[in-house]
């Protein structure tokens, strides 16, 4: 008998069984589609970490007041804390001392919500500062103009946004040149940042860059530097720009051992290792859900594909009795078992294509291919297996003992 | 004349040692073609075993069996796949028809698994229950037709493959009296064409029909008697 006749018994096997092969479909369908969205949410969580890591530059330092860890701060304001300084800044920038610094910016952070009209926005970061800023940061403009060391002399209201604080304030319209109020005080829209996209935690497009004069002047007046941020010649030479750091303000704060200092230091090259680190378990832990998942899934089959068992070896027997020979048997139940699978599998591959698109906690999963073929190729194996084993058995039975199996 | 079934010495032993039974002793039966046989006996007396092995279905312990003078009993899976197919029309008690299938293609599939073209084993598989008198049910799937009804599918699928022997294993013992009647008139009939017919039964009303009938006891036969008042 043809391949082709065997294809249709196969096909009408499967019509005559519907709740089993809609059941066995849709178990290796969410087994292989949870398989490839949880993995894909792992790896986009690391994704994102690494890229808003990498968007701040590798060879920048963050210089924070503080003596380490949380939740210290207040205790060393107590113990007599140095504030960070605009001249600790100008001290830093010293090719003598440090020469393996390229350049450093002192940061202002405010709380402020703009207006512009009816709109309001409240970008989530809200910094004064120097033009050095934007290439330490790694921030760089899409739209108009940075602003200059003369707006900082001059102390004008002039600011840099980003590109989710130009949407909420401006729509569609072209925010240069237009002027919006923050905490009162007019800021006249220069430019716009290049769009960085979310960092997963954190909206990197919610900004608000002015002249760090500016926001003193108007908002916080002259209180300490919520930090400095300090850019090395190269990524290699972070660690010698790091002691240069700690050399010149230990000297300036007056810091006699290294557990008593009053700042922090916060290396891009460290935050990256240990984000991309926690980030590992992270991924680690779904890719064990997921196998469990399709562990479970595959138990799944493998249930409905024994529980037939009984039902299919009578009617292997009836088969075999009227004179069905063991080739024709086993073909028609492995190209069910295969055409169960491969559908399922497929269904699967789809369903996770498609969950892939949906923010899943914030995050946007990001597919790894070689988990698609896993976990295709995994299901498919035990949909072949379990199906065409027990199928295998029973056809290599006496058509009577198959007929008498229970 | 070449006897349909030549069973020599045929044996079938269940169990090893000491706890094995013998379901079949030491059998020889030799059936001619045209023959109308009855096989009766109390359960346990090794019938349905001897049944099963002429249809090719068990094995034996021992013995041989030749059909129409080809060995049986020495071959491999693959050739007695062939040998159920074309040369044996098999009907049980309990049907055995394909669950959620149509009469229709419950009849055909025998022909399938010969490799016959689909237009001519639908002509055939037509034919087949025409003969039966189930042309008004073909697409009725077995749930929907009544014992007898469903015992005459099976009839016609054994028939389809136009096999030299019928053989069947207690086909009444499931049916009421009218579709007993109906079913032991189609096998007059069958036999009447000239097929050789062996029916298991422990009925008097189907022993009567045939035409020669063997008693079993004990997995050997202890008679062997023609129906005189059938003869005729």
């Amino acid at each position: 008998m043809s391949i082709l006749e065997i294809i249709r018994f196969a096909f009408r096997g499967l019509s005559i069984n519907r709740l089993r092969t809609f059941l066995t479909t849709l178990g290796i369908m969410i087994g292989v589609m949870s398989v490839i969205v949880l993995i894909a949410v792992g790896n986009g969580s690391s994704k994102a970490v690494q890229q808003s890591l990498d968007r701040l530059g590798t060879n920048s330092i963050q210089v924070r007041s503080g003596s380490g860890g949380f939740g210290v701060r207040a205790r060393s304001v107590a113990n007599n804390t140095k504030p960070l300084t605009v001249a600790d800044t100008v001290a830093l920038i010293d090719p003598v001392q440090a020469p393996d610094i390229k350049q450093a910016a002192p940061v202002m952070n405010a709380n402020a919500t703009c207006v512009n009209g009816t709109s309001t926005s409240t970008p989530s970061t809200f910094s004064g500062s120097w033009p050095s800023y934007f290439e330490a940061s790694n921030t760089s403009i899409a739209k108009g103009v940075y602003f200059s060391n003369d707006d900082v002399t001059q102390a004008r209201r002039v600011a840099v946004i980003g590109n989710t604080t130009a949407t909420e304030l401006f729509g569609t319209d072209n925010p240069i040149g237009q002027t919006i109020r923050c905490g009162g005080i007019p800021f006249t829209i220069i430019g716009t940042t290049t769009i960085k996209g979310s960092t997963g935690f954190q909206d990197g497009d919610s900004l608000f860059l002015a002249p760090i004069t500016a926001v003193q002047n108007s908002l916080t007046g002259y209180q300490p530097l919520s930090s400095i941020i300090v850019e090395a010649k190269s990524a290699k030479t972070t660690d010698a720009a790091q002691a240069e750091i700690q050399t010149i303000l230990d000297e300036r704060h007056k810091v006699k051992t290294s557990s008593s200092r009053d700042y922090r230091l916060f290396n891009q090259a460290t935050l990256l290792a240990t984000s991309s680190s926690s980030s590992k378990v992270f991924t680690v832990l779904l890719g064990v859900v997921a196998g469990i998942s399709l562990l479970v899934g595959g138990i799944g089959i493998t249930n409905i594909m024994l529980v037939t068992v009984v039902e299919r070896t009578r009617e292997i027997g009836i088969r075999k009795a009227i004179g069905a020979p063991k080739r024709a048997i086993l073909s028609q139940f492995l190209i069910e078992a295969t055409i169960l699978s491969l559908v399922g599998g497929a269904l699967g591959v789809i369903g996770g294509f498609v969950g892939s698109h949906f923010q899943i906690v914030g995050v946007k999963p990001v597919i790894v291919p070689s988990s698609v073929f896993l976990a295709f190729g995994v299901s498919v194996l035990i949909g072949l297996f379990f199906g065409g084993y027990p199928a295998s058995r029973a056809a290599s039975l006496r058509p009577i003992e198959a007929l008498r199996y229970e | 004349m070449q006897p349909v079934i030549d069973v020599q010495g045929a044996v079938k032993r269940y169990g090893q040692g000491d706890s094995s039974i013998y379901a079949l002793a030491g059998v020889d039966l030799t059936i001619q073609p045209g023959e109308y046989v009855a096989i009766m006996g109390p359960s346990g007396s090794g019938k349905s075993t001897l049944m099963n092995i002429m249809g090719a279905l068990d094995n034996m312990t021992a013995g041989k069996y030749f059909l129409d003078g080809i060995e049986i009993s020495s071959m491999n899976e693959n050739e007695l796949s062939i040998v159920r197919g074309r040369k044996i029309g098999f009907i049980f008690q309990s049907f055995n028809l394909i669950p959620r299938t149509t009469a229709l293609a419950n009849v055909e599939l025998p022909l399938a698994y010969q490799g016959i073209k689909s237009a001519e084993r639908r002509m055939r598989a037509t034919k087949a229950l025409e003969v039966v008198g189930l042309a008004d049910r073909m697409q009725h799937e077995p749930t929907e037709l009544s014992g007898g009804q469903q015992q005459r599918v099976a009839v016609a699928r054994a028939l389809a493959t136009r096999p030299s022997l019928l053989l069947a294993d207690e086909p009444t013992g499931a049916l009421d009296s009218k579709s007993t009647a109906d079913l032991l008139d189609l096998f007059d009939q069958i036999n009447a064409a000239g097929r050789t017919v062996v029916v298991i039964t422990h009925e008097a009303e189907v022993s009567e029909r045939a035409k020669r009938v063997i008693r079993m006891r004990d997995g050997k036969i202890v008679g062997d008697t023609m129906n005189s008042g059938r003869v005729a």
